[in-house]
């Protein structure tokens, strides 16, 4: 009753009818996968809501001793990062394999300069005393535990997308290999796809924490 | 089609019996059967832990265990129980095994995440045990803060940990339902004509993809907090302890229809068979499902009542928690008005049909006494929302699955379980619950409060009648155990469809079902349930 079975693709597997279905299943559950993600990061963000409502004139001062040139530089290097992401998911379907190449590279290349940049911030927060704990020093004028509560917050919600973007790096490298075995084809690369869907993700969510933790209320200091 | 018994057919059970063949199966047949080992011992873990405080409770004072050795052994039993039993049961083993065969699909969508899925449980499961051994945890399993964020001298990182890691078997099996329903359906099997089962495990599933996670970052938020001082919920850090419960229920409330609604799909498809009848109001039951997984997302504030929720918050919460029981009742009405006139025949499943609908009334009518703002502030904390949710939970999920278990024995084994020894366990495990639970009703509304290991003599009378319920309960439960066990070797051979049931899993997988389930993919005709086509 299969017709297919001399002609089955290699990528396809048993429980699946054809490709397509193969295709469409991977997708609604990449999406699906993607939905539990903003679950996560949406309590994340409500916590931060709360807090920040609760104790504003000391995040607004906190806010202030973060890098703006820092964050504005990582912003701009993860949104071409998405770019060359999309030119990858692009190369891949169309099956030019080299190209294919070159634009994950470039990903991961850019997510790396994120990470760095993440890196020397995070050094000068601990420089600073900024990490909450027993040693936490504050000099600005608010009171210092809720100064606290916004670097635990900081630490926590950019730390949670540096793991996510840490994932992602390895994720591209698990494509490289597989574009390297020459697995992807016009009729299949679903893998540069879905790995693209989640790689926009975690663009998205900095998209959000940039301004919620670096920009606003920055003017009414 | 004719039965050969001389030479058995190759099935998933005997296509290969190496260890490696269980251990890194990606059928999901398999993962059933790996799943309901590892279930089963959780609940015997889970249920020790009761009969010993059950035992500590039938004496006023404090004699069997220390203060602190109680405050573990009920947390430890709640932990276990939600996390570890409930919550898995009835998808991870039933359904795992049952939505495939049941939409005419080879397996799930992704059979590696599943058995992932299973290893995930059991790294959760075995950091749990090591928290039990390594000091305990006493903070009730709500981990309210501040107390388990700062005061509590336990094991409560791991503990966190262990429900954090947990949460993503519970996510990758709801992922997995949620694309299998979607994209495996037969040819024919339209989403009208599936059976309400699958309908149940849908509704679960879009809640566990959109609850788990937010379990999930609120326990990592608790082990920040006490592993490095981060204060989010600890108001002498900055932090509010509310927000904690805020989240903690978001997840928590919605969790109780994780554990209720796959039970409610099997209650639909045992009536429909032991009453050979089509399911009475199919679209509304099928409905009702999702009603409820919707509405069971905005109701959590009625945890809230007494800790400094404001009163307007506490009305909507009380409002939204009545209107929650309405898509339960319509399922209740519905069953009922399905025996109405049915040829019912009452093997055991069918026990358990009414098992469920009896005790699962009186916890979801006792469940509207707390969704009152002004009773709840009588009751709240006391033995009577203990006797509410074990009745929900013990009462409805675990009849339940105890149903769904003796129901699809014959499909998942290829043998029958002994009916006399089964009746006796449904007596045992009905008479032991009530005689268990329905005492704490009382003692709830004479004021005993809940989590004390000791009490006034007063009310003793009535907690002895409640230790020696649990300890018929657990009779009731150990029986299967043995019966079921027994039946693998000695059992009857079943034939093809036993109960005479409708459906792809009964009338086409055979029994028990081959490696790939189907020999040819199944072209669905006909509406789930078409029993009333054989009366005519
Ligand atoms: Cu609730």
């Amino acid at each position: 009753m299969s017709t297919s079975s001399e002609s089955k693709h290699p990528a396809l597997a048993d429980h699946f009818i054809d490709l397509k279905q193969q295709y469409d299943s991977a997708q609604l559950g990449m999406w699906s996968f993607l939905l539990t993600e903003v679950m996560m990061f949406g309590g994340l963000f409500m916590c931060y809501i709360v807090a920040r409502s609760q104790f504003l004139e000391a995040f607004v001062d906190a806010s202030h001793h973060l890098s703006i040139g820092l964050g504005g530089f990582n912003t701009i290097v993860l949104i071409v990062s998405s770019l060359t992401m999309a030119m990858a998911v692009h190369s891949a379907s169309e099956g030019h394999q080299k190209k294919t190449f070159k634009f994950l590279l470039g990903t991961l290349f850019l997510g790396a300069v994120f990470l760095g940049v993440k890196y020397i911030e995070y050094s000068a927060k601990i420089e600073h005393n900024n990490i909450p704990g027993d040693n936490f020093e504050w000099h600005g004028v608010a009171n210092p535990a809720n100064v606290e509560l916004f670097f635990g917050l900081y630490f926590v919600m950019t730390g949670l997308h540096a793991a996510h973007m840490i994932i992602g790096g390895g994720l591209l490298i698990w494509l490289m290999v597989l574009n390297h075995k020459g697995r992807f084809s016009k009729e299949f690369s679903t893998p540069v796809e879905l790995v693209g869907l989640y790689w926009h993700f975690v663009d998205i969510v900095w998209i959000f924490l940039f301004p919620l933790l670096y920009l606003i209320g920055r003017h009414s200091a | 089609m004719s039965n050969d018994t001389s030479s058995p057919k190759v099935n998933y059970l005997n296509n290969d019996y190496s260890i490696k063949s269980w251990l890194l199966t990606v059928d999901h047949k398999r993962i059933a059967i790996l799943y309901l080992i590892a279930i089963s011992f959780f609940f015997l873990v889970g249920g020790l832990m009761a009969v010993l405080f059950r035992f500590e409770l039938a004496t006023p004072q404090g004699d069997l265990v220390s203060a602190e050795t109680y405050n573990k052994l009920f947390t430890m039993h709640g932990m276990v129980m939600v996390f570890f039993f409930l919550i898995p049961s009835v998808p991870a083993v039933l359904g795992n095994f049952l939505l495939p065969l049941m939409i005419g699909a080879k397996d799930v969508a992704f059979p590696r995440l599943n058995l992932a899925s299973w290893y995930i449980y059991m790294l959760g499961g075995t950091l749990t045990i090591f928290a039990a051994i390594s000091g305990g945890i006493d903070t009730g399993w709500t981990f309210y803060t501040p107390y388990s964020s700062t005061y509590a001298n336990t094991a409560v990182v791991t503990a966190g940990i262990a429900v954090f890691i947990t949460g993503f078997s519970s996510i990758l099996t709801g992922l997995n339902f949620l694309v299998t329903i979607h994209k495996l359906r037969a040819p024919g099997l339209t989403w009208s004509r599936l059976p309400l089962f699958v309908w149940a495990h849908y509704a679960t599933s879009i809640i566990m993809l959109l609850g788990t996670p937010v379990l999930a970052i609120t326990v990592a938020l608790l082990a920040v907090e006490r592993g490095l001082g981060f204060g989010i919920f600890d108001p002498n850090l900055g932090g509010d302890p509310v927000l904690f419960q805020h989240l903690f229920w978001f997840y928590s409330h919605p969790a109780v229809y994780i554990m209720i609604l796959p039970s409610m799909g099997v209650i639909s498809e045992i009536v429909a068979a032991f009453c050979r009848k089509r399911v009475f109001g199919y679209t509304f039951v099928a409905a009702s499902s999702l009603a409820i997984a919707v509405i069971g997302f905005f109701v959590w504030g009625h945890h809230l009542f007494l800790s400094s929720q404001s009163v307007f918050a506490g009305m909507v919460f009380s409002f939204l928690s009545y209107i929650v029981a309405v898509p339960s009742a319509i399922k209740v009405f519905n069953w009922t008005a399905t025996m109405f006139r049915g040829s019912i025949s009452w093997e055991t499943p069918m026990l358990y049909v009414l098992g469920f609908i009896g005790l699962f009334s009186i916890g979801g009518l006792t469940g509207l006494f707390l969704a009152n703002l002004a009773v709840d502030v009588h009751l709240h904390d006391t033995y009577f929302v203990v006797a509410h949710f074990h009745y929900v939970m013990v009462g409805g999920v675990i009849m339940g699955y105890m149903g769904g278990l003796h129901y699809y024995w014959p499909k998942i084994t290829g043998r029958m379980y002994n009916e006399f020894w089964a009746k006796i366990s449904f007596l045992l495990i009905f008479v032991g619950f009530n005689l268990t639970f329905l005492p704490q009703f009382v003692l709830g509304q004479l004021g005993m409060p809940r989590r004390y290991y000791f009490y006034d003599a007063e009310w003793q009378t009535l907690n002895v009648l409640s230790s020696a319920g649990a300890s018929v309960l657990g009779i009731g439960y150990l029986l299967p155990v043995i019966y079921f066990l027994y039946s693998l070797k000695n059992g009857k051979i079943a034939s093809q469809n036993p109960w005479g049931a409708k459906g792809l899993e009964w009338e086409v997988a055979d029994t028990p079902p081959d490696p790939h389930n189907f020999h040819e993919i199944p072209v669905v005709t006909e509406e789930a349930y078409a029993y009333a086509k054989e009366a005519h």
